[in-house]
């Protein structure tokens, strides 16, 4: 388990318990009172911090490296995931996972930015930036949902689209805008769910859906707070003021009629219970293609694209 | 401290210092290299006379260029700014706001007109970039799908006119909303057959490139302008190379089939006729 700055005290409690645990092993002493009460510690120092997690906390829960990516909530949800591949134009592009797979009995399309969750697949999905050819594979992917008519679900999990010579070169503008055009007339219903980081262009690409979910610990963005406080501050050094700022948390986003549903992640985050998150988010998709099905194919197109065009804060 | 330090020193520097000419009389060249006399500058459609490197226009002045000696009349965006997340950086957006209406004379960095180019009506929408980097928040989002629906009531074709560093930061998450509004507003032009084409001037970039503007059906760059949606520096650093030095430029792009035509500024009027007199509905 990676533990975040503000996670100190909770790293220590866990090395005592492990200590304690490996002490019993070795000998007959009777350790469990300790543990109860270590662990009775370690709950409300769990409570405190997460009651209170401040937008820049947040920001660091978003990008945790145990938090669960794309490829474990596919694992977790669906079942049979055949995966596709392939733009037809260019290139596979890793950073972007699509394919079959069955929502209980029910045939789906999943879409998604997959980060990885080691060096190796960090490396091999390019940490889940994806290329024209991410978005151009995606923009098929939608055409085929849309044809076959299956519900289409989009994952978000990535800092942002890649910035590179080869990227800019093979039209990342262009992907990007198209994505979001394709989706908007994809004619089933789609439902995108932020799961981590939602950066900027290369999220929206992703998330222009009938409805858009996000866990209560990712964060939605259009630059970021590195980035905007580089920017507008001229330095580095104030990230965390322009987390606060920017409104980037699922409850300013919910606000904001931005997106339209929070799945909360219990006390401790989602990497600690990916389960009941995961069970959790299986609820809602479920229901939200059962709501989106009661559209008809035009009503579900006019609304989507109504959503965006009528869009005023 | 006497006064030979407090008094005639700072005399006799202020003497010898060069002073920098007033920003009103002159100006320096996009190219970085020469300095320019502002109303020749002006005459020559803020294109550098001796490099040819095409300079930011207001608003105004694009509009000439567009509609040369044709008449057009202001088309209202009704809609104020409201300031969606009361941000603050170093300065209140709200006195941002105000800063740039005073140094630009517009309401927000968009601008909606009609009138004719050659013979054929249009809607035009142009982004100025002296307005806060001409970047999109809600107002510039609403003009440009008020815009589209304009077009569509008059049934001619739409011309965006785009110059941008992206996105408004300062409506946060908003601002990243205008992306698909504007794509959304681009496919109520599709549905109606309106005939849309984009043109695209120094710099366009981020969310603005990554939206209405690459999704035009005819894609027109003004000459040696920055298209791209990554900026070079943010580039170079994650690719640790040195980019060509006709990356991203508008000629850049037509190689590499991102644009249908680069054309001079001087020339933007007699091409858009020339388009138009093949889509005119």
């Amino acid at each position: 388990m990676f533990y975040l700055d503000f996670e100190e005290k909770l790293e220590k409690f866990d090395i005592e318990i492990q200590s304690l645990i490996k002490l019993s092993k070795e000998s007959d002493i009777d350790v469990d009172g300790k543990i109860n009460s270590i662990e009775k510690k370690k709950q409300i120092e769990l409570n405190r911090i997460y009651s209170n997690l401040s937008p820049w906390q947040i920001v660091k829960l978003a990008r945790h490296p145990n938090r669960p990516k794309t490829k474990n909530f596919i694992n977790s949800i669906f079942t049979q995931f055949t995966p596709l591949y392939g733009d037809r134009l260019y290139s596979e592009d890793n950073a972007i996972i699509s394919g079959f797979a069955f929502l209980d009995k029910l045939p789906v399309i999943i879409l998604g930015t997959e980060k990885g969750n080691d060096m190796n697949t960090r490396i091999k999905h390019n940490f889940g930036m994806a290329k024209p050819e991410g978005y151009r594979k995606s923009q098929r992917i939608m055409k085929l949902a849309s044809k076959l008519n299956l519900p289409l679900i989009c994952f978000i999990d990535t800092s942002g689209a890649y910035p590179g010579k080869d990227a800019e070169e093979r039209g990342q503008a262009e992907a990007i805008a198209q994505s979001m055009k394709v989706a908007l007339n994809c004619e089933t219903p789609c439902i995108s769910v932020v799961i981590g980081e939602g950066g900027s262009g290369g999220a929206i690409a992703l998330a222009t859906s009938d409805i858009v979910i996000m866990l209560s610990n990712s964060i939605y963005s259009v630059i970021s707070p590195e980035g905007c406080s580089s920017i507008l501050w001229k330095s580095s050094d104030f990230a965390e003021t322009a987390s606060n700022s920017l409104k980037i948390t699922a409850k300013d986003c919910l606000e904001l009629k931005i997106i339209d549903q929070i799945i909360e992640e219990p006390v401790g985050g989602a990497h600690r219970h990916h389960e009941k998150v995961s069970s959790d988010l299986k609820k809602a998709l479920v229901k939200s293609i059962e709501d989106l099905k009661l559209l008809t194919k035009d009503e579900l197109i006019r609304k989507r694209n109504n959503r965006y065009l009528n869009y005023i804060v | 401290m006497n006064w030979l330090t407090d008094y005639v020193k700072p005399k006799l520097s202020s003497l010898v210092t060069r002073k920098e000419p007033p920003s009103d009389l002159w100006t320096k060249c996009g190219c970085g290299e020469r300095t320019l006399y502002v109303s020749d500058l002006k005459e020559n459609l803020n294109i550098c006379s001796y490099c040819d490197y095409h300079m930011n226009m207001d608003v105004n002045s694009r509009l000439k260029n567009l509609f040369g000696d044709n008449a057009f009349e202001f088309l209202e965006v009704p809609f104020e700014n409201n300031d969606p997340l009361k941000f603050k950086d170093l300065k209140k957006y709200s006195d941002r706001m105000k800063d740039a209406q005073k140094k630009t004379d517009q309401k927000d960095a968009a601008i909606l007109a009609q009138g004719e180019i050659g013979n054929t009506k249009v809607v035009v929408f142009i982004l100025d970039f002296n307005f806060m980097g001409g970047s999109m928040g809600q107002f510039v989002g609403e003009a440009f799908k008020i815009g589209c629906q304009n077009a569509i009531d008059l049934n001619c074709p739409f011309i965006s006119v785009a110059s941008s560093g992206g996105a408004r930061m300062q409506e946060g998450i908003v601002s990243l909303m205008q992306l698909p509004k504007t794509v959304a507003a681009v496919n109520l032009l599709d549905q109606h057959k309106i005939p849309y084409i984009s043109v695209l001037t120094h710099p366009t970039t981020g969310g603005v490139s990554a939206s209405f503007a690459m999704l035009g059906d005819i894609i027109i760059a003004e000459k040696g302008s920055m298209i791209g949606f990554a900026g070079k520096r943010v580039i170079e650093e994650t690719i640790k190379e040195q980019l060509p030095e006709d990356f991203q430029t508008a000629e850049y792009l037509l190689e590499h089939g991102m644009i249908d035509m680069v054309v001079h500024r001087k020339e933007l009027n007699q091409s858009l006729s020339k388009v138009l007199s093949f889509v005119k509905k």
